[in-house]
C-alpha cells in the first residue's frame, strides 16, 4: 500500500473546486427571483416588429413616465422588461393601444439575473404549471375522422385523374377505407393502377436486414360479369401519413390561436401519435382559454346537389351514393355532395363586416395560397352554383350557410352574403374562425393551478427543504463530528451541483422535483454515513488512521455502486413510464443519485485528504466516539 | 457519539422464523386489504374532476352542494380541507360530457352564487387517459423489479436477487395495504414514492448483502455458519442503517409538516415505506437469502476476479 493514501494529485484538487465554483455560478440565476415584463408578438407569420413598432413602444412608455428596464429583441417579438406589476399592467394596455390589433402584448415574466450571468448562459430553471399557475390541456385528436377524410379526398382526386387520363370507368364509390372503381375492359383498369400510383409515392422500409419497396396502396381485383372491379387500400403508411398532416396541422392551428390568446412562452407539444400538449403558464382566465382552444370542429367546403329531383328523392330518404344531408342552422335539410372541395385548414382568417355596397352584413374569409388557387378554378367552373359551408364537430354535422357563387373569384378573399344580421354574421365568422382543424379533437385532460397555489407551492417545497436540510447538518455534526461537518459540506456541494445542473439542462422544476432535491438530499447523505461507518470499522479493526480512511472510502465505494445504481433503475423506469409532474420527480432523482456520487465520493474525499492526507502522524480521526469490540 | 455499542453480533437469524410469521400475517392482511377494499384511486387512474376552490370570507359546504344540485351534479363530493375557506369538489366521470365543460360548467355555477370564489387548482382527467396512466404506472413497476432484479444477479447472485426483490415487493404490499386500510386517495404522486421506495429499499438490502459477501470470502469467517456470517453483517451496518434512515426520515416529517396537501400522501407513503425498508432489509431479505440456499461456494467462484477489484 502507498505510504501516503491520502493524497490527491494537484488536478484533482483543481478539477474539484472548478466543478463547484462552475456550479455554484449557474445556481445563481435561481435567486434573483423574475421580474415582470410585457412580451410584444406580431400575429402575422414571420412577421417581424419593425423598428417604428420599438420607438413608439418606447415613447409610449416615456409619455407615461414607465421607466424600461431592459429590452430585449428576439426572432419571436420583443420583450420590454419593467419595475413592477403595476406597471407591466399599465404596459400593457398602453402599448396594445398604441400599436394597434396585428400585435399581441402579452405578461411575462423573465429572469432578474444581471446580465453578465444571461450573457454566459446561465438562467434560472424553469417553473412547472404546478409552481408558476397556468393551465395545461391534453388534446386527442380524432384519428378515425382524418382516415376517413384522407380516403374521400383521394377519391375526388382519383375521380379527377381518371378524367384527365380519360379511362372510362363507370363506378366509383367509397366503402369503409377502401375506394371500389368498376370499369368496361380490363385495360382500363390496369391504367387505372397505374393513376394510383403515381399518386402516392412507394416508400422503403426496412424489413429484418432487407430493404423492401412497398407501394402506397393495395390493389384487389375482382371480375363479375362484364364488370372488372378494382379495391384500392391505402396502405398501413398512407395513413400514417395523412395522420401526420393531420396532427400538424392541428398543431399549427393550436399555435396560430393561442397567439390570439397573448400567452407568453406556451407549450403545444406533439405526445404520441394522436395526441397534443397545450400548457399556458400564467393564464388565469381558463374559461376563454378553453373556449379559443377547444373549438374543436372542422370545416368543409361542399358542392350543393342542384338537381332538384334528386334532392326531393334524397329528402324523402333515398339518398342516392356520393350525397349526402345535413341540416343548415334553421334545421332544413340540405343535399350535398360528398368530399370536401376545400377545408378549414386554407382558411386564414373569418371576419364580420358590411357589405360597401348596400349595406348589409357579411363574412369575409381570407385563404391561403394553396386556398387561393383552389377557390380561383373551383368558382371558375361554378358560377351559378352553391356551395356549402359545413361545420363538422364531434356530435354534429351543420350546414353553416350555402351561398351561391356570383362570380370567379381570384384574390383569395371570399365574401359571403346573406346574413340577416350582425349578429349572424359575428357567429358564423367565429364558427368559421374555429373550423380550421384538420381533424377534430376533443381534451382529455386539463390541469389548472392558480397563481396564489403556485407561490405557496414554492413555499411549501422550498420549506420542507430547507428544514430537512437543517435537520440532516445536526444530525450528521453531532454524531460524526469533523466528519460530519465534511459529510454536510459535501452535502451542499451536491445540493449546489444538483441545482446547477437542473439550470443548465433548463429543466423543468415541478413540487414533486422540489420534494425530490429533498429526498435526494436524505438518500444522499446515505453515502457519506456508509464511509463514516467503514472508516470507524476499519479504526475498530485496529488499522492506523489513514489506512482507515483509503480502505474505508474504497470499500464503501463497491456498496455505493450497487445501492446507487437500484434506486437509478427506479428512477428511469419513471422518467421512461412517469408524465407530467412525476416526470419532473424522476430527472431529479436520477440526476440527484450522478452529483451524489460525485459530491459523497470525490469531494468529501478531497476535504478529508486535504486535512489529514500531509500528516504524517495522527492521533485520533475526528470522527466521533468509537466503541470498540473486543472479539476480533 | 456511537449509539450501537454491541459487544456481540445480535442473533438476528434466531428470529427470522418469528418474522417470517409477522411478515406472512401483514402480507395477508395487506392482500386481503387491497381485496376487500382496493385501493382509493385518485382521478389520475379513474378519471374524473378535482376542483379545489377557496373563498377568502368562508363558506358551508352545504350552500355548495346545493348549487352542485341544482346544476345535475348531485353525485359530486364536496369537503372541507385545512380551513373553512378551501374546498376540495370531487365529480365522476359523465358519459358524453367533455371534461373541460363540465369544470367550467361548476365554476361559473358557485361563481354566480358567491363572487368571492377563486379557484385555486382543477385537475380533470378523461378515462382513457386514466387507464393510460394505471398501465403505464404498472408497467414501470413491473420495470423496475426486472431491472433490479437483473442487476442483483449480475452484481451478486441471483439468490440474492431473488431475496432482494421479495424484501422489496413486501414493502411496497405493505404501502398499498396501508393506502387500502386507511382509504387513503392513492394517486400519481404517491405512486412516484412507491417506486422511490422500491429503489430506496433495495440499496438497503444491497448493503447488507455487500456485507454478508464480503464476510463469507473473509477467511476469519471460513468456519461460522451463514447464519453467524449474516448476522455479523446485520450487526456491523446497523449504525449506518439507522444513521441513514433517520435522515432520510426526518426529510420526509419535514415534507408531512411543510409539503401540504399535494405532498401529504407522497410522504406518507414514503414513511411507511423507509420504516419498513428497515425490518425487511434486515428481517425478510436475509433469511430469504438464507433459505434459497446462500453458501460460501455460491461466491466462491466470483472471488478471484473480485478480491482484485473491489478489495482493498
Amino acid at each position: 500500500m502507498n505510504h501516503q493514501p491520502n493524497q490527491f494529485p494537484r488536478w484533482k484538487y483543481i478539477l474539484i473546486i472548478t466543478s463547484v465554483l462552475l456550479s455554484l455560478i449557474y445556481t445563481l440565476p435561481n435567486f434573483y427571483g423574475e421580474a415582470p415584463a410585457v412580451q410584444i408578438m406580431t400575429l402575422e407569420s414571420g412577421g417581424k416588429i419593425d423598428t417604428s413598432i420599438l420607438k413608439s413602444i418606447e415613447t409610449t412608455l416615456k409619455e407615461s413616465d414607465i421607466s424600461i428596464n431592459r429590452l430585449i429583441i428576439e426572432d419571436i417579438g420583443v420583450k420590454v422588461k419593467l419595475e413592477s406589476t403595476d406597471d407591466q399592467l399599465k404596459a400593457k394596455q398602453l402599448i396594445q393601444d398604441a400599436i394597434g390589433d396585428n400585435y399581441v402584448v402579452a405578461l411575462n415574466l423573465l429572469p432578474n439575473s444581471p446580465n453578465w450571468l444571461t450573457s454566459i448562459g446561465a438562467l434560472p430553471m424553469h417553473l412547472g404549471l404546478d409552481l408558476r399557475g397556468g393551465v395545461h390541456f391534453l388534446m386527442q385528436l380524432d384519428m378515425s375522422a382524418a382516415k376517413n377524410k384522407g380516403v374521400d379526398n383521394l377519391l375526388i382526386i382519383v375521380r379527377k385523374e381518371l378524367q384527365k387520363e380519360k379511362i372510362p370507368y363507370f363506378g366509383s364509390t367509397k366503402i369503409d377505407d377502401l375506394i371500389q372503381i368498376k370499369f368496361k375492359k380490363e385495360l382500363d383498369r390496369s391504367a387505372a393502377k397505374a393513376v394510383f400510383e403515381s399518386l402516392g409515392t412507394g416508400r422503403k422500409i426496412q424489413v429484418r436486414r432487407l430493404t423492401k419497396e412497398t407501394a402506397a396502396y393495395t390493389f384487389v381485383e375482382t371480375n363479375s360479369a362484364n364488370e372488372f372491379i378494382l379495391n384500392v387500400t391505402p396502405n398501413t403508411y398512407t395513413n400514417e401519413d395523412t395522420r401526420t398532416v393531420a396532427l400538424k396541422q392541428n398543431l399549427e392551428t393550436l399555435n396560430n390561436r393561442i397567439n390570439e390568446l397573448g400567452v407568453a412562452e406556451p407549450i403545444i407539444q406533439q405526445q404520441g401519435a394522436d395526441r397534443i400538449v397545450v400548457q399556458l403558464p400564467g393564464v388565469q382566465d381558463t374559461a376563454k382559454a378553453k373556449e379559443i382552444i377547444g373549438r374543436t370542429a372542422m370545416l368543409e367546403m361542399r358542392m350543393v346537389e342542384e338537381n332538384p329531383e334528386v334532392v326531393n328523392a334524397s329528402i324523402a330518404g333515398n339518398i342516392p351514393p356520393g350525397l349526402e344531408i345535413f341540416n343548415n342552422r334553421n334545421g332544413d335539410p340540405v343535399v350535398v355532395k360528398k368530399g370536401a372541395v376545400l377545408t378549414g385548414e386554407r382558411i386564414v382568417d373569418a371576419a364580420p363586416g358590411v357589405d360597401s355596397v348596400n349595406g348589409r352584413s357579411v363574412v369575409t374569409l381570407r385563404l391561403d395560397s394553396p386556398g387561393k388557387a383552389i377557390f380561383k378554378r373551383l368558382t371558375r367552373d361554378n358560377v351559378g352554383k352553391r356551395i356549402a359551408l359545413i361545420l363538422i364537430d364531434k356530435k354534429m354535422t351543420e350546414v353553416v350557410t350555402a351561398p351561391r357563387i356570383q362570380s370567379e373569384i381570384g384574390g383569395g378573399r371570399v365574401q359571403i352574403t346573406g346574413m340577416s344580421n350582425s349578429q349572424e354574421a359575428t357567429d358564423i365568422a367565429l364558427l368559421l374562425r374555429a373550423g380550421s382543424l384538420a381533424t377534430p379533437m376533443e381534451i382529455v385532460e386539463e390541469r389548472t393551478v392558480g397563481p396564489s397555489m403556485g407561490k405557496e407551492n414554492i413555499d411549501r417545497g422550498i420549506k420542507s427543504t430547507i428544514w430537512g436540510f437543517m435537520a440532516i447538518i445536526v444530525m450528521m455534526a453531532v454524531y460524526y463530528m469533523g466528519f460530519g461537518l465534511v459529510s454536510v459540506i459535501a452535502l451542499s456541494v451536491n445540493l449546489i451541483f444538483l441545482v446547477a445542473l437542473l439550470s443548465i439542462i433548463q429543466a423543468t422544476l415541478t413540487l414533486p422535483g422540489i420534494a425530490a432535491i429533498a429526498l435526494t438530499l436524505g438518500m444522499a447523505i446515505d453515502a457519506n454515513v456508509l464511509i463514516n461507518e467503514r472508516i470507524r470499522d476499519e479504526i475498530r479493526n485496529g488499522n492506523t488512521p489513514q489506512a482507515s480512511i483509503s480502505i474505508g472510502y474504497e470499500k464503501a465505494w463497491g456498496t455505493l455502486l450497487d445501492s446507487n445504481m437500484t434506486t437509478m433503475i427506479a428512477g428511469l423506469a419513471l422518467v421512461m413510464f412517469g408524465s407530467g409532474p412525476v416526470k419532473g420527480f424522476a430527472v431529479v432523482l436520477v440526476l440527484g443519485i450522478l452529483t451524489s456520487m460525485y459530491s459523497s465520493i470525490w469531494v468529501s474525499r478531497a476535504i478529508i485528504n486535504y486535512i489529514y492526507g500531509r500528516r504524517r502522524h495522527i492521533d485520533k480521526l475526528s470522527i466521533g466516539e468509537i466503541f470498540k469490540v473486543n472479539n476480533n | 457519539m456511537e449509539i450501537f455499542r454491541v459487544k456481540q453480533d445480535i442473533p438476528f437469524m434466531k428470529y427470522s422464523r418469528l418474522s417470517a410469521a409477522i411478515s406472512i400475517i401483514i402480507f395477508i392482511l395487506s392482500a386481503s386489504f387491497l381485496a376487500t377494499k382496493g385501493l382509493n384511486l385518485g382521478i389520475d387512474f379513474t378519471g374524473g374532476t378535482i376542483m379545489e376552490v377557496s373563498y377568502p370570507d368562508g363558506i358551508d359546504v352545504q350552500d355548495i352542494r346545493d348549487t352542485l344540485q341544482s346544476i345535475e351534479l348531485a353525485d359530486s363530493q364536496v369537503q372541507n380541507f385545512g380551513t373553512e375557506k378551501d374546498v376540495l369538489i370531487k365529480l365522476p366521470l359523465k358519459e358524453g360530457q367533455s371534461i373541460a365543460e363540465l369544470s367550467e360548467k361548476v365554476s361559473s355555477a358557485l361563481r354566480l352564487d358567491n363572487n368571492s370564489m377563486q379557484v385555486r387548482r382543477v385537475e380533470s382527467v378523461g378515462a382513457q387517459v386514466g387507464e393510460e396512466l394505471y398501465e403505464d404506472g404498472a408497467l414501470a413497476i413491473l420495470f423496475v423489479c426486472l431491472g433490479i432484479v437483473l442487476y442483483l444477479a449480475m452484481r451478486f447472485e441471483w439468490r440474492f436477487a431473488i431475496a432482494a426483490i421479495i424484501a422489496n415487493m413486501h414493502d411496497v404490499i405493505i404501502i398499498l395495504g396501508f393506502f387500502s386500510l386507511f382509504q387513503w386517495e392513492f394517486n400519481l404522486t404517491v405512486l412516484a414514492a412507491v417506486l422511490a421506495v422500491l429503489g430506496y429499499s433495495v440499496n438497503e438490502s444491497v448493503v447488507v448483502f455487500d456485507r454478508v459477501r464480503e464476510n463469507l470470502r473473509k477467511a476469519s469467517m471460513r468456519s461460522s455458519t451463514i447464519s453467524e456470517v449474516m448476522n455479523n453483517a446485520i450487526t456491523r451496518t446497523m449504525s449506518r442503517t439507522i444513521m441513514t434512515h433517520l435522515s432520510t426520515q426526518t426529510v420526509v416529517v419535514s415534507m408531512l409538516i411543510f409539503g401540504g396537501e399535494i405532498l401529504h400522501n407522497f410522504a406518507l407513503a414514503l414513511t411507511i415505506g423507509i420504516l419498513f425498508g428497515i425490518y425487511s432489509s434486515i428481517m425478510v431479505g436475509c433469511p430469504m437469502a438464507m433459505w434459497l440456499g446462500t453458501t460460501q461456494k455460491n461466491l466462491a467462484k466470483n472471488v478471484a476476479e473480485d478480491t482484485n477489484k473491489t478489495t482493498g
